[in-house]
């Protein structure tokens, strides 16, 4: 029994860990899918994750908040898209500039406006996301087995978890089961056949940078504003990355995503909870677990299991022909 | 021409001796910025006092990578500044390269004391004594009988902080326990707050009730997921008691602050050598303030206060992680 709440929590915790990851995740894959590869994924959230933090400290609401980490999160889609749709850049570049951007300046900003050396002021009451218990969520939890599981497991997250756990069948519908989506994925693939068809392969390269820059907001706020309660610098600690790693382990499908987000966050959980883990003699030391996302991405990516195929059109400018 | 000559050198003479009584201190801090709230800006406030109160000023570099250890030293050195104050122990091996090409120049290094270098002040602290007495603290506020402690970096300092605390906690209650998480192996540790928070919860299930971060930023998740959650932290280096009054059951401070004020204060006249800042130079202790005064109890204080006098007085002896790289009362 003790056994089995241990991992009802670690089962939580997978949750709380894995909805970042879930989020860029998803943010990467619209952008990806459309040709635009983008390396900023952790950039954005560390800016929305600032501008969140900033904005509910100074309004006192966190759903101004979330609006004004997704539009400092935006600002910088249009940079990458400017920079490597329009100007056609090299997106590898514009990422890494978006990253380096985001880093020294939010805590320059922060230090300016709050003067409390690169951070927020801490949060409190309406500047926070609350965690939202679902009905009868007290009464069930004594329930064996199905108590637990509904009362701690999947009650009591805050909203912005539930959303990217939907967006994730929403995106599928989105890119399989629309017409906006089967041409950004065309335009991702072979953009020369979308342009014959008529239709503007730098609109929907935007779009789908737009939509990345939403996605990747709503995770920066999440870190700051529902798991922490205020900004700290350098507070997405590699995420952005982990995330795209989940995508190519994920070869770039949203459900598939959910589970490389989901394992990643496992192994996160698994490690923070146990540290070093004995296996009948033989110990693993937590810095494995730490490291094993990236080492089954480079299996994944070596083809070892399948193959890895990024969209064939991704990190290209696309040039009309005159 | 000859007159001319002499005069010009008395004047170059002038210039250069005026300019050595002049020499202003600098100041390198160490990856985690000046403003971390907690090591790197304590020496921040004891230079910032300094100068409030001298008038004087001083330079400072924030050391954003590994690479630019050596180049800020030989900087400083070569621009005359003296003396040069450096944080933390990952500046021991640039100083030993850099030390010797300078020998007018006096180093302060804080946090190391292994150095051979006739021209260093190195400082380190007896962070063991105060984590102790923290410790105690902590075994006393605890009613589950589980204490946790969340460290930054996996680093033998840590270990350090850690190995004090427990030995503190099992003084008081042999019988309690004491669980302790790594952040990280990597710099990242020192700033993710995300996995401080989830490392607080996991801690809290396996039935803490009280822990003391020794992580820098990361602890700033620490302490906030403790407040959340309803039990009891212990922030660290700095006074971190004002983060979540009434939340906060004390902190371990490391006057950092007092080291660096000394060694501007004494100037170019700085003595060198090994220096050893313990709870007798109150070098290290615990905070208290109206912020928490609600959670020590007398007897608490009183336990405390009896233990600091008998470390100084050597009746009880904390044991030091870097004795012989493990701890007694703690494995991790």
């Amino acid at each position: 029994m003790e056994a089995f709440v241990t991992l009802i929590q670690v089962l939580d915790s997978t949750i709380r860990l894995a909805t970042p990851l879930l989020l860029a995740c998803l943010a990467g894959l619209y952008s990806e899918r459309a040709g635009i590869f983008d390396i900023g994924l952790e950039g954005k959230m560390l800016m929305s994750a600032f501008f969140s933090a900033a904005v509910a400290a100074v309004t006192g609401s966190v759903w101004l908040g979330l609006l004004a980490g997704i539009g400092a999160s935006l600002i910088l889609s249009a940079l990458h898209g400017v920079a490597s749709i329009t100007f056609r850049g090299n997106q590898l570049i514009s990422g890494v500039a978006i990253n380096f951007l985001a880093s020294g300046l939010t805590v320059l900003v922060a230090q300016s406006w709050f003067q409390q050396g690169g951070r927020t002021p801490s949060l409190f009451g309406g500047g926070r996301f609350e965690p939202i218990n679902f009905p009868f969520a007290d009464a069930l939890s004594s329930v064996p087995v199905i108590g637990p599981i509904y009362s701690e497991l999947l009650s009591g997250h805050s909203i912005l978890v539930y959303v990217a756990f939907l967006m994730v069948p929403l995106t599928w519908w989105i890119l399989y089961r629309t017409r906006f989506g089967l041409r950004l994925r065309a335009v991702g693939e072979n953009p020369a056949a979308v342009d014959t068809a008529g239709v503007s392969v730098v609109g929907l390269r935007f779009a789908a940078v737009a939509i990345c820059g939403v996605l990747c907001g709503i995770a920066g706020a999440y870190l700051a504003t529902a798991l922490q309660a205020g900004f700290v610098k350098e507070m997405t600690a590699g995420r952005g990355f982990i995330a795209l790693a989940a995508l190519i382990f994920a070869k770039w499908r949203p459900w598939h995503a959910m589970g490389a987000c989901l394992l990643f966050g496992l192994l996160q959980a698994i490690a923070l909870r146990f540290q070093n883990i004995d296996l009948g003699g033989v110990i693993i030391p937590v810095q494995v677990m730490d490291a094993l996302p990236y080492i089954l991405t480079v299996v994944i990516l070596a083809g070892f299991v399948g193959k890895a195929v990024p969209p064939r059109a991704g990190g290209e400018p696309y040039v009309k022909e005159r | 021409m000859t007159l001319m000559k002499s005069l010009m050198g008395a004047a170059a003479a002038v210039a250069l001796t005026a300019g050595a009584a002049l020499a202003e201190p600098a100041l390198i801090f160490d990856l985690g910025g000046k403003f971390d709230k907690s090591f790197n800006e304590a020496a921040h406030n004891g230079a910032q006092r300094w100068a409030d109160e001298t008038g004087g000023s001083y330079r400072e570099i924030e050391l954003q990578s590994e690479a630019q250890r050596e180049q800020a030293l030989r900087r400083f050195a070569e621009a005359g500044l003296n003396p040069i104050i450096t944080m933390g122990f990952a500046m021991a091996d640039p100083l030993s390269a850099v030390a010797g090409d300078y020998p007018d120049t006096k180093f302060v290094a804080v946090d190391v004391n292994w150095l051979d270098a006739p021209n260093v002040r190195q400082i380190g602290f007896a962070e063991h004594e105060g984590s102790y007495l923290v410790g105690m603290m902590a075994a006393m506020a605890s009613e589950s009988g589980t204490v946790g402690f969340i460290g930054g970096m996996d680093i033998p300092l840590i270990r350090h902080f850690g190995c004090g605390y427990a030995q503190g906690a099992k003084a008081v209650n042999p019988d309690i326990e004491v669980v302790a998480n790594m952040t990280g192996t990597t710099p990242a540790a020192w700033n993710d707050p995300v996995k401080g928070s989830e490392l607080t919860k996991a801690q809290i299930s396996q039935g803490a009730d009280v822990i003391y971060a020794a992580a820098g930023g990361t602890g700033v998740g620490v302490l906030q997921t403790a407040a959340d959650e309803g039990i009891l932290s212990i922030g660290v280096d700095s006074n971190q008691n004002h983060l979540h009054p009434g939340k906060v059951l004390t902190s371990m401070l490391k006057r950092v602050d007092v080291a660096v004020y000394d060694a501007m204060k004494a100037g170019e006249n700085l003595e060198t050598g090994v220096f050893a800042m313990g709870l007798a130079e109150e070098g290290v202790g615990v905070a208290m303030d109206d912020n928490n005064a609600s959670l020590v109890s007398d007897e608490m204080k009183g336990a405390v206060d009896k233990a600091r006098q008998d470390i100084i007085d050597g009746n009880v002896t904390v044991t030091s992680y870097y004795e012989n790289d493990s701890c007694p009362a703690l494995q991790f």
